[in-house]
């Protein structure tokens, strides 16, 4: 079977998001950029189905500026076989993307899609929920465990009450979630090796597919800060405060 | 505006969410509330008596049992004919269906509103709520979804909506259920308990964090939370996370037992009332948004609150 791994570009984790004094924004100048944990998480899924037998090839996608090409190339080191980069210099809505995505699963025809739950910039926790819907498949989402069975997919989702399993006819789209796997470091050799893997460039145009913004964003702040207290001394003055509060 | 509220429910009842996505909706306009599953007639009736709810529509039918969005979103998609605007709690459910609806009906949708500014303008939270964002959707119709710590709840009595029987759409036929682990506990659910306990990759183990924080929880009535660290360590399920992936809470009085404070989870839970840490650095971060907080091991501290409370 074949996997289309969708990635995006995003502030790297560990870097405190700064936003800009004019409020337009969180400032991205000169700051690390990495792959979107979630969908590290789903390249490395894709690349153990590979190594399990059960796929046959990793197709990994990025829809981003110039950079997110190294986005793609730090996937590929982790094992997908090749890159389609979809260059768009301006910011795209995850409806758009979902539509981008749609052209280039029917170009790929994909038993399987894999993608974060979310990007960790804009948080939306859309693009593959809105990629099922317009291929017309079904989705797995927040997936702590993927089983190929068949010509089915059984996905045990991270719901708020616990866990549930679906079982999705392929293809399919699985979005992961933190837990589903730990995703490898690429080694030097495999880095090395990525440089060299194929890469083709396409423009959003190519699918049809207009990325005008459906959302203005009218402007970003910082959220409210909240201030620190006080310290206690010891348990007894605790509960007394406990016991203002009216809980003990 | 004619807004169309999505119903979360299990086991019969109808859940909290759903009241602050309806108070979210009646920013908005007229709600009505949509409660599909197999067992949707006791619901609806249970939702009719929400204040401020014009009209119920009821999907009784085995395909929304478990909510699959392959067989939901057909037919919200259907009933959007009539409204302006579809409104989801952003539960796992919520998430799982909206988008999905979103896309069929070709709008942007708003994930995790916090307030709403205007007939389309709404606050969110971006960067794991390092920033909130202001959005205008230029769409005709609007797919949202609700933070439920950001509003207040619409009185579960004193409303008097009709009730409607709509036709369901039936089952796609491309997802089933197999089945689920659904945490069974007589403890206060997170997302709408007034007091939780949360436990951190300090607890070592599930034994101990379970010797440590559930006694204290017991004397509080409270929920049972934990640290990111903590549930991806085994020391307890996933469905007790409390952080920017896991669940957003914002109880009357939140204890952050063992916890440091990392940047996820206080995204899940700074705006709770109270925020109690007990925590042996005093450096950790947790104490910077704290607003009562002990220095102290907690395994000498914890098992003294319980002996005193």
């Amino acid at each position: 079977m074949k996997i289309l791994v969708p990635v995006k570009r995003v502030l790297d984790y560990n870097v405190k998001p700064r936003v800009k004094a004019d409020g337009s924004g969180v400032d991205l100048a000169n700051v690390k950029m990495s792959i979107n944990p979630f969908d590290e998480i789903a390249v490395e899924e894709a690349v153990r189905l590979k190594e399990k037998g059960i796929a046959s090839e990793v197709v990994v996608v990025s829809i981003g500026g110039a950079k997110s090409s190294e986005t793609l190339r730090s996937a590929l080191a982790m094992g997908a076989d090749r890159a389609i980069h979809v260059l768009s210099e301006s910011e795209v809505e995850p409806l758009a993307v979902a539509k981008i995505l749609k052209g280039v699963a029917g170009e790929e025809a994909p038993d399987l899609v894999i993608l974060g739950k979310q990007a960790i910039d804009d948080d939306s926790n859309q693009v593959g929920q809105m990629l099922a819907a317009l291929i017309g498949r079904p989705q797995g989402t927040f997936a702590s465990k993927v089983e190929v069975e068949g010509d089915a997919v059984l996905v045990t989702r991270e719901v708020d009450g616990g866990l549930e399993t679906v079982k999705l006819a392929l293809p399919a789209v699985v979005t992961t979630d933190l837990r589903l796997n730990e995703p490898r470091y690429a080694s030097l050799p495999n880095i090395m090796k990525a440089k060299s893997k194929p890469l083709s460039t396409k423009a959003p145009a190519d699918y049809g597919v207009d990325t005008a913004a459906r959302l203005t964003v009218l402007k970003v702040v910082e959220p409210a800060v909240r201030q620190a207290g006080v310290k206690v001394p010891d348990v007894e003055a605790l509960v007394e405060k406990l016991k203002e509060l009216g809980v003990a | 505006m004619k807004v169309l509220v999505w119903a979360e429910h299990e086991q019969g009842a109808l859940k909290d969410a759903t009241l602050s996505a309806v108070t979210a909706a009646a920013g908005l306009g007229a709600v009505d509330v949509l409660v599909a599953g197999d067992s949707a007639g006791s619901v609806g009736a249970q939702a009719a008596q929400i204040a401020g709810v014009e009209k119920v529509l009821v999907a009784g039918d085995a395909a929304y049992a478990h909510g699959l969005p392959e067989n939901v979103a057909p037919l919200v998609v259907a009933l959007m004919a009539g409204y302006d605007a579809f409104v989801a709690p952003a539960t796992t459910t919520g998430k799982n269906i909206a988008p999905r609806v979103a896309a069929l009906l070709d709008v942007a949708q708003i994930s995790e509103i916090l307030s709403v500014e205007g007939p389309k303008t709404f606050t969110r939270p971006i960067y794991a709520g390092n920033a909130i964002a202001t959005v205008e959707s230029s769409d005709a119709k609007l797919v949202i979804t609700v933070r439920g710590t950001a509003f207040a709840k619409a009185a579960r009595e004193g409303g008097s909506a009709a009730v409607e029987t709509v036709a369901g759409t039936g089952e796609a036929g491309l997802s089933s259920f197999v089945g689920a682990e659904i945490a069974q506990s007589e403890r206060p659910e997170l997302t709408s308990a007034k007091v939780i306990v949360s436990g951190g990759r300090a607890l070592k183990d599930s034994e101990t964090f379970a010797a440590t924080i559930l006694p204290l929880a017991d004397k509080l009535k409270a929920a049972v939370g934990a640290s990111r660290a903590a549930v991806d360590a085994g020391y307890v399920s996933n469905d007790h996370q409390v952080g920017q992936t896991g669940k957003i809470v914002a109880p009357e009085v939140y204890i952050a037992v063992g916890i440091s404070g990392a940047i996820q989870h206080l995204a899940g839970m700074k705006d709770s009332k109270t925020i109690i840490a007990i925590n042996k650095d005093e450096d950790a971060p947790i104490f910077q948004i704290a607003d009562i907080g002990l220095v102290a091991d907690l395994y000498s501290a914890v098992p003294d609150l319980v002996a005193r409370v």
